[in-house]
């Protein structure tokens, strides 16, 4: 019997139909799991790949980062980053690195997003295309592309003596200038594009009703635009800063071994040690400095859109 | 966006804009003439033309081998990821289950998740499951860098779909499977083919899983492109990156073309 047809000889037979319409409903219920069980089928291959290949591996780490030398449960891995120079020094190094190649990401991709926003759209996107070729471009391309342009003999040199800017070549590369170089070309991308977006979704009028009440072009930009356009400004300047904490590549490449961050060092941990204890405690503390970071870029958006 | 200023007021600003958008595609591009070079120096610009480091390119077993090896994982790793993570975006998009978030969130982890850990973590998994230095442990390892990215993409193309379309074909007798390729399917082919490009580029990109778990004669194009660079900077590598740099801009940038003049018409 269909549900309209219960419905309708729900007046005659009130106390059977009452009955029937549970059971309905729970055919309905029980059709409804059996679907929402098929469909959660449909994600367990992805999910096994990710549960094992990721979540299992980390949770094992984790575990690893309290066995010290002997074997028993220490917190000498934790103990030796804190203590330890070395480690002191390369966490300092990457905190260094990641806040100049951020605040120098903030101060050139912010004019490029500024830019592409006030022209017509047709320009823009003709312009974007300067910004996804390079995004699209692999790191190592890039990363190779550096390590020839700022070389000793190489052409920012070369033009720079040319100019007759500089006696000397400048020592660019395999050093701090060369891994900040190559660190801000491949992290320019990932801020123009959020930035870009959220400007794109200020609405253009605020600025002319600024205009119209008498503000000057640059104290409406101050008041009004940049104050508008902060959430996706740190949104991405957090994202920044959190890939720059796990960079490996570029830095192996561009500092020569000058320039220890901790990607590297874990890396040398996996082969240096026999234990993966030091290694893990390394893995450990870089995942919980993304986690956190990440985690404190969410809740300051979230309240900078609430309190609009 | 218009407003008050003149362009001409704002010539500083388009001039700086200009440098830095130089700043960012010279570097990018600058491998392609170098790769035409015929001298054995990195001078630009070169001297002269040639094709010798094509020539030194494809005699050279280790490179051929390499670039082979990345393209077999990249096609590999294109459908396996594009399968699973579009089969995880349909279930999470359709399904009603509790947990959702959480799937949603573990699938995407990997994205937020910096590439040393992915990396170290794989391959104490592969070396004691024998996976290291095969074609389908580097397959399974770059599908679970591109599943968050197919995931994003096809879930974006499912939300932009009417989802009503695939229950009138299936309340016409269509069963799930042959509404969701006959109708679901060739609507959201769009965003089918930009999660399957991404996942074959983001596969073939791939430097610092692919250090970890590849190696010997599965070694991809990236690795030993990286170890390359570590000694020195052989101009070969410019070859290397031109052929690259093709492969990952040509097929996107077409795509973007063809989706704004679909947009447009």
């Amino acid at each position: 019997m269909s549900l309209l047809q219960t419905a309708a000889s729900d007046y005659r037979q009130p106390a059977a139909t009452v009955a029937a319409l549970r059971e309905n409903a729970q055919a309905l219920d029980r059709d409804r799991q059996r679907e929402n069980g098929q469909l959660l089928r449909l994600s367990l291959p992805a999910l096994a790949i990710v549960v094992i290949l990721m979540v299992a591996p980390i949770g094992w780490l984790f575990s690893l980062s309290f066995v010290g030398a002997d074997g028993g449960f220490s917190f000498e891995n934790y103990t030796r980053i804190v203590t330890d120079g070395a480690y002191v020094s390369i966490f300092a190094t990457t905190f260094q690195v990641a806040a100049v190649v951020t605040v120098l990401c903030l101060l050139l991709g912010y004019p490029v997003a500024y830019v592409l926003t006030i022209l017509p759209d047709r320009f823009a996107q003709a312009l974007m295309l300067a910004v996804l070729v390079p995004f699209w471009t692999s790191l190592l391309v890039r990363t190779y592309a550096w390590l020839v342009l700022l070389q000793r003999r190489g052409v920012v040199n070369d033009t720079l003596s040319m100019l007759g800017l500089i006696e000397r070549p400048l020592p660019l590369v395999h050093n701090m200038a060369g891994v900040t170089i190559g660190m801000v070309h491949i992290m320019l991308p990932f801020l123009i594009m959020p930035l870009y977006a959220s400007m794109k979704a200020i609405d253009g009028n605020l600025m002319r009703a600024a205009a119209n009440l008498g503000s000057s072009p640059v104290h409406a930009f101050f008041r009004v635009f940049l104050p508008l356009s902060l959430p996706g400004l740190i949104a991405g300047a957090v994202m920044v800063f959190v890939m720059c904490l796990g960079f490996y590549i570029t830095p192996a490449l561009l500092g020569g071994g000058k320039v220890q961050m901790i990607a590297q060092r874990i890396e040398q941990s996996v082969s240096l040690f026999p234990t993966w204890g030091p290694a893990a405690a390394l893995a450990v503390v870089l995942l919980v400095l993304t986690g956190g970071f990440l985690l404190l870029s969410w809740l300051i958006v979230r309240r900078f859109s609430r309190g609009e | 966006m218009e407003s008050h200023v003149t362009h001409k007021q704002r010539l500083w600003l388009y001039i700086l804009t200009a440098l830095i958008l130089l700043f960012l595609v010279v570097p990018t591009l600058i491998v392609v003439p170098m790769s035409f070079s015929s001298a054995n120096s990195l001078a630009f610009p070169p001297p002269g033309w040639s094709l010798r480091w094509y020539q030194n390119f494809f005699e050279q077993d280790k490179w051929l081998t390499a670039a082979l090896v990345s393209l077999r994982t990249a096609f590999g790793t294109m459908i396996v990821a594009t399968t699973v993570g579009t089969a995880a975006a349909y279930s999470l998009h359709v399904g009603k289950f509790a947990l959702r978030g959480t799937i949603y969130a573990t699938l995407a982890a990997p994205l937020a998740i910096p590439a040393i850990l992915l990396a170290i973590g794989l391959f104490f998994v592969y070396a004691s499951a024998g996976l290291l230095n095969t074609t389908a442990g580097l397959i399974i390892a770059h599908t679970l860098v591109a599943i968050p990215f197919v995931l994003i993409t096809m879930t974006a193309g499912f939300k932009s779909y009417d989802m009503s379309q695939e229950m009138v074909a299936r309340s016409l007798g269509a069963n799930r499977l042959t509404a969701f390729l006959t109708v679901t399917l060739p609507q959201v082919k769009f965003s089918l083919i930009s999660a399957a490009l991404l996942a074959f580029i983001v596969s073939f990109d791939e430097v610092v899983v692919s250090v970890f778990v590849s190696g010997g004669d599965v070694s991809t194009l990236t690795k030993v492109m990286f170890q390359t660079l570590r000694d020195d900077i052989d101009p070969t590598i410019a070859a290397v990156s031109t052929l690259m740099l093709v492969i990952a801009t040509v097929p996107p940038l077409v795509l973007q073309l063809a989706a704004n003049r679909k947009r447009e018409s």
